[in-house]
């Protein structure tokens, strides 16, 4: 059940996802969007929660970019894979076939 | 970072652990719960849990880390992680799995818990039972199955000591075969029983230089599939561990009886107390005496006032420091440069006399 494998890296076809143990989050006290992890939490800025809000295991990295330039003037390709390989390497992001949604339900549900 | 009064506003806690009961079923010798647990008995009510994290979530926490003693003990368990995950709280149910049978598993789940650490002694039957002080290794692994067939991720904890830290690699097998997501193997804290047993459980640096090189070869073999953490024992350091990321400034503990600490020992220090049935927990967190005193860097002594390191470790541990100087205010002794240091290296020092004996007699943590 288990997607991600050493090393492996999005490219711009892999369709990422969060983690079951991750949640993304907005918090009021402190204005931010935050990850929460099993023992950490990232304050995350404007850019990584946008990144972080399509990683939804539907959309391959290559479309996570181009809706973000729908909405942002200046979206670095390289910058978006980069983040998206660093969070895979740390398993926060997992990188789904495409057939994410059935498995992440449960998940989705729980998420409040 | 200065100290709370040159800098007034004080930074929101990130993590709160709530230490719903200091009952175990564990007998454990290195348990950190306060020597003395008759005196906690008056547990809080479901009602007063729910009111401190409300007022938890409002000051800013975002983790909820639920231990004790053993949490499965209250029966109010799964309405406790059902509202903290309702406020948007990630859930963390930390327990030694004595009592995660399957329909309670599949409540945890339904109430939102969001991840599951589970404590393990050693890899084989006999010493686990006999360091947990019960029968109890192979309903852990049980349960551990269960977690994981619930598709929950799954952390080990296991605390490491002269007893058990040779069976690292044994661990570490059994930790994959239980297809475990991240392991903890962290080296006992000397507070609370683990003090009182400190000369039967402080294993020999021989021991420690084995186990570590056994680490770094299961890093590299498990990369990207179980992240293996290792703490350091501090007592082998040369510089303190920045205890809780500092003094009030990431995150609070609340025990069973409602009182509220910077971190799960701090009981023992001779300050006042602050109890969330006297106080909200803003006051307790942002103005309370307690939380206050040791904040920033103002309160320090030499050498941590001129050391380039005090906003890296803060001091290191004010328990540790007051546990064996007797002043709460001073440099941690683990730090080479504290003045103290000497009682550190001298029970480190004990420790590495191989002849002494592996059968030290540990005291068991009472069970209430």
């Amino acid at each position: 059940m288990r997607s991600t494998a050493p090393a492996q890296t999005a490219g711009s076809a892999g369709r990422p996802r969060l983690a079951r143990s991750v949640r993304l989050r907005f918090d009021p006290a402190r204005g931010r969007s935050v990850l929460l992890t099993p023992e950490a939490v990232t304050v995350l800025n404007g850019t990584g929660a946008a990144v972080l809000e399509l990683c939804d295991g539907r959309r391959t990295t290559a479309e996570i970019v181009a809706e973000l330039r729908g909405r942002y003037a200046h979206v670095d390709d390289d910058e978006v894979r980069a983040f998206v390989d660093r969070l895979t390497a740390r398993r926060w992001l997992e990188i789904g076939n495409g057939e994410a949604g059935r498995g992440q339900a449960r998940h989705g549900q729980r998420r409040g | 970072m200065g100290s709370a009064v040159d800098s007034p506003a004080v930074d929101r806690p990130f993590g709160l652990l709530a230490e719903l009961t200091y009952g175990c079923p564990l007998h454990c010798s290195y348990c950190s719960n306060p020597l003395e647990l008759a005196a906690h008995t008056d547990e809080l009510t479901t009602a007063e849990w729910q009111r401190v994290l409300v007022e938890a979530r409002d000051l800013g926490v975002l983790q909820l880390h639920l231990s004790g003693g053993e949490p499965l003990l209250r029966r109010d368990l799964p309405g406790i992680v059902r509202y903290a995950a309702e406020l948007g709280l990630y859930t963390n149910l930390i327990t030694s799995a004595l009592g995660l049978t399957p329909r309670r598993a599949e409540e945890l789940l339904a109430a939102g818990l969001d991840h599951v650490q589970i404590s393990l002694q050693s890899d084989e039957a006999a010493l686990s039972d006999r360091l947990a002080g019960v029968r109890s290794f192979e309903r852990k692994l049980v349960a551990a199955r269960l977690v994981k067939e619930l598709g929950w991720p799954l952390t080990l904890n296991v605390v490491l000591h002269r007893h058990n830290v040779d069976r690292v690699a044994g661990i570490l097998d059994l930790a994959e075969q239980l297809g475990a997501d991240r392991i903890e193997l962290a080296h006992t804290q000397y507070y609370g029983w683990a003090l009182r047993n400190r000369d039967g459980l402080l294993p020999s640096r021989a021991q420690l230089a084995r186990a570590e090189d056994v680490v770094r070869a299961a890093r590299g073999r498990l990369q990207g599939r179980m992240e293996v953490i290792y703490v350091l024992p501090d007592y082998h350091s040369r510089y303190p561990k920045p205890c809780m990321g500092g003094w009030g400034r990431r995150q609070l503990t609340v025990v069973p009886d409602g009182d509220v600490l910077p971190c799960p020992t701090a009981h023992t220090l001779p300050l006042p107390r602050a109890s969330v049935r006297e106080h909200s927990l803003a006051w307790i967190w942002e103005r309370s005496p307690l939380f206050q005193r040791f904040r920033g860097t103002n309160w320090m002594p030499d050498p941590c006032r001129s050391c380039d390191r005090r906003e890296l470790d803060f001091g290191g541990c004010r328990c540790q420091a007051f546990q064996l100087t007797g002043d709460a205010a001073r440099t941690d002794p683990v730090c080479h440069l504290s003045p103290d240091h000497g009682l550190v290296a001298a029970a480190v020092a004990a420790a590495d006399e191989e002849a002494r004996s592996r059968d030290t007699v540990l005291i068991p943590r009472r069970s209430r």
